[in-house]
């Protein structure tokens, strides 16, 4: 990432990209954000809630895995989520040479 | 109770002492430090500030007592409270601080070229935040009154006091680090009693470990309480008594709801650049995730533990007066910190079969615990824990920082949306920006005083603010923000009918299952919507318009409110659960709101022209972090 960095002007303020460019970079951004919304819609509704009766025959320490997803799982993933996105965007935006990062 | 009360008036006074330094560091010279603290916050800084102005007085006293009586329903509070920052830092945070501006109705405002869109954006803000704010100055009185003795109506007028001190001070920037200390403040408040309850009654000092361990004995403590719970008569801990439907849909608003909140929202413009506005909803979300992962363990914890100490405890008259300390008491009596609650009114104990000991039952004929206030799980945790009267102050310091946190935040959206959103942008375009910042603060003035008036007579909506700030946000600002950044087609015909007919649908559920259409409340509506057209009428107005149907509107509108609140309008009853449309709560008709907000901006967009160029521009710019990019024709 940091040799990338190298290439790409850290102020892009007065250049401008082509709309090919900015329409892959769009659609790089949706499928991401697609598939971690997907994620973030299975462990909440989905474990916590629309299959937790299933889930709840395992069982992680003492706690029901249905239950402990709604209370406990479901929140830890979602931290995690937010950081894939903000990494990975970090990754898709250098790509495109879109950063507006100068670290 | 002496040493307690010296420890709180203590830590009262100088964490009090402390915003106030802090207020006087960071003061506010300019509209852009004022509305947005110069867009300059670190986001580590700007996540912290964040998760205080989030956390409000009901997360850090009253969640762990609901989860405790709710067992499973209550997951609902906790995913539906962190859930929402997922929406926040994927569709709307990034987009929304690099379009730029100061407040979420400039956003509505400039993407639906419409003043009549900004306007509708001002009414729900400002309807959204004084709901909210009133409940967290009622939280402060009450803080005041149970520990230091001083009546509610002190205690409100004290805290509203600080709040203004360093809002109209300091702005959104003597907020933000105000914030930042009162974050520390809670957390550390929270934390303490629950790692040592956690060590008592599971051996571990982490909560969240302890929440799926075993209890002292070797058996794993939730599925120990379910047992227990069954015993007493009461629901097992893990099952809930709300339908599927309604987890669901009580869930989703929440989350919705709260990407949708204003004072959230504005918190991602004070951050440099878009990618700061996702790291800093990650951290807001760390942040928070400390205190929503423990609170459902100290509500496991302090739920078993009341029924090991206190269910067929012995009762000691004598040292409920007084006479004998509870350390004297013999083994199996009620524990002492139970004495000590009982005189603060938020434990009662009759003893209706007159054996001497307490029983606890979810049967009203046999249960003696008459009283048990939800906010004693987390408020008596230091002394259940066994900790030094210290601690108990710190506990109130935290629940007296979490409520003033929040009501800074919403404060700040009061003053912009007065100040900004309707005199700057609509009433009065060529103020200048000393004038501006008057307005704002004294926006900021009034609204304490309105504040300080809800939190003293605290109005019957009170009660449903999660009902009404979430399901209102979910259903008018999600749909309209969103639809504005992901689909370039939506216009303002489709923006304004969206709002508005979410916002109407999921009003009139909430009033009617929660408050019910009486006169009054049939008239205060009236009169919010003769102000909200008499406003549209003066925002609107271009030039020489002959008709004013707006101000015949408003007009018609006001007697209707006059009459409604002497009482002489017909009342509608208000509605019983079983007619919930779906067995779907008011709590959760927020998820329908936004439902219908959206088939109806879609529809409307679709059937109407679409948005000018410029708009359609704009909307491709903010959708790139760093460039002015639009396609090549603009070089």
């Amino acid at each position: 990432m940091d040799s990338m960095d190298n290439h790409t002007p850290h102020r892009t303020e007065d250049h401008d990209v082509g709309e090919d460019v900015t329409r892959a970079y769009w659609r790089e951004n949706l499928s991401l954000m697609g598939i971690l919304l997907v994620i973030w819609f299975a462990v909440s509704f989905g474990a916590g809630i629309l299959a937790r009766d299933w889930l709840d025959q395992f069982s992680i320490g003492g706690a029901p895995l249905g239950f402990w997803f709604a209370q406990q799982g479901a929140i830890f993933v979602f931290v995690a989520l937010i950081f894939v996105y903000s990494f990975r965007m970090h990754q898709i935006e250098k790509k495109y040479g879109m950063s507006d990062d100068n670290d | 109770m002496d040493s307690t009360l010296l420890w709180t008036a203590f830590f009262v006074i100088a964490t009090f002492g402390l915003y106030i330094g802090i207020a006087i560091w960071a003061r506010a010279g300019s509209t852009d430090e004022f509305y947005v603290a110069g867009h300059d916050v670190p986001p580590v800084f700007n996540g912290m500030a964040t998760a205080a102005d989030w956390m409000s007085a009901a997360s850090f006293l009253s969640m762990a007592g609901i989860i405790a009586f709710s067992g499973y329903d209550g997951s609902v509070y906790l995913m539906g409270w962190t859930g929402g920052y997922v929406l926040l830092a994927l569709l709307l945070a990034p987009y929304l601080r690099k379009f730029g501006k100061f407040t979420v109705p400039d956003f509505v405002g400039d993407r639906y070229y419409s003043q009549a869109a900004r306007i509708v954006a001002v009414i729900c803000a400002l309807f959204i935040s004084f709901t909210y704010i009133a409940g967290q100055m009622r939280g402060v009185g009450i803080a005041f009154s149970n520990f230091l003795h001083v009546p509610i109506e002190i205690g409100v007028v004290v805290g509203a006091i600080i709040v203004l001190f360093y809002a109209v001070l300091g702005g959104m920037k003597g907020i933000t680090y105000t914030q930042v200390a009162q974050y520390c403040v809670l957390i550390f408040a929270f934390m303490v009693p629950a790692i040592f309850l956690s060590l008592q009654i599971t051996g571990t000092p982490i909560p969240q470990l302890g929440f799926i361990g075993n209890a002292q004995d070797g058996t794993p403590l939730l599925l120990n309480l379910d047992r227990t719970l069954v015993e007493l008569g009461f629901q097992p801990y893990t099952e809930g008594l709300k339908s599927k439907i309604d987890v669901f849909a009580i869930a989703l608003a929440l989350m919705v709801g709260t990407a949708g909140l204003p004072h959230v929202i504005i918190r991602f413009f004070t951050v440099p650049k878009a990618s700061d506005a996702r790291k800093s909803a990650g951290w807001a979300l760390v942040f928070i995730a400390v205190l929503y992962t423990t609170a459902p363990a100290v509500a496991v914890f302090a739920r078993s533990n009341f029924i090991d100490t206190v269910n067929e405890s012995t009762y000691s008259q004598a040292a409920a007066n007084g006479e004998i300390s509870a350390s004297e008491l013999p083994e199996g009596s009620t524990p002492g910190w139970f004495y000590n609650w009982e005189d603060t009114g938020l434990l009662g104990f009759t003893d209706l079969n007159g054996d001497g000991r307490i029983q606890y039952r979810a049967d009203p004929d046999t249960n003696e615990v008459t009283t048990l206030d939800r906010d004693i799980f987390v408020l008596a945790n230091p002394e259940i824990g066994g900790l030094p009267a210290w601690v108990i102050g710190l506990v109130v310091a935290g629940g007296l920082a979490a409520a003033l946190s929040t009501a800074a935040g919403l404060l700040m959206v009061i003053s912009s949306a007065v100040s900004h959103d309707l005199c700057k942008k609509v009433l009065m375009p060529d103020m200048s920006e000393t004038r501006e910042l008057l307005i704002a603060r004294s926006a900021a003035v009034g609204a304490v005083l309105i504040a300080i008036l809800a939190g003293i007579y605290p109005p019957g909506f009170v009660a449903a603010v999660v009902a009404f700030a979430f399901g209102l946000a979910a259903a008018s600002f999600f749909p309209a923000i969103f639809l504005g950044i992901f689909w370039k087609r939506m216009n303002k015909e489709g923006a304004i009918a969206g709002m508005t007919t979410g916002l109407l649908i999921t009003g009139v559920y909430i009033i009617h299952f929660k408050i019910g259409f009486s006169s009054i409340v049939l008239g205060v509506l009236a009169l919010i919507l003769a102000i909200a057209s008499a406003i549209l009428f003066l925002g609107t107005r271009t030039g020489q318009t002959s008709t004013p149907p707006l101000l015949y509107a408003a007009g018609a509108l006001a007697l209707a409110g006059l009459l409604g609140v002497l009482g002489l309008l017909p009342a509608i009853a208000m509605g019983t659960p079983d007619q919930w449309i779906l067995g779907i709560s008011p709590e959760g008709f927020g998820t329908v709101g936004m439902l219908v907000s959206f088939a109806v901006s879609v529809g409307v967009s679709l059937a109407t022209q679409a948005p000018p160029q410029d708009v359609q521009d704009l909307v491709e710019e903010i959708r790139i972090p760093s460039i002015r990019a639009h396609p090549v024709k603009d070089p």
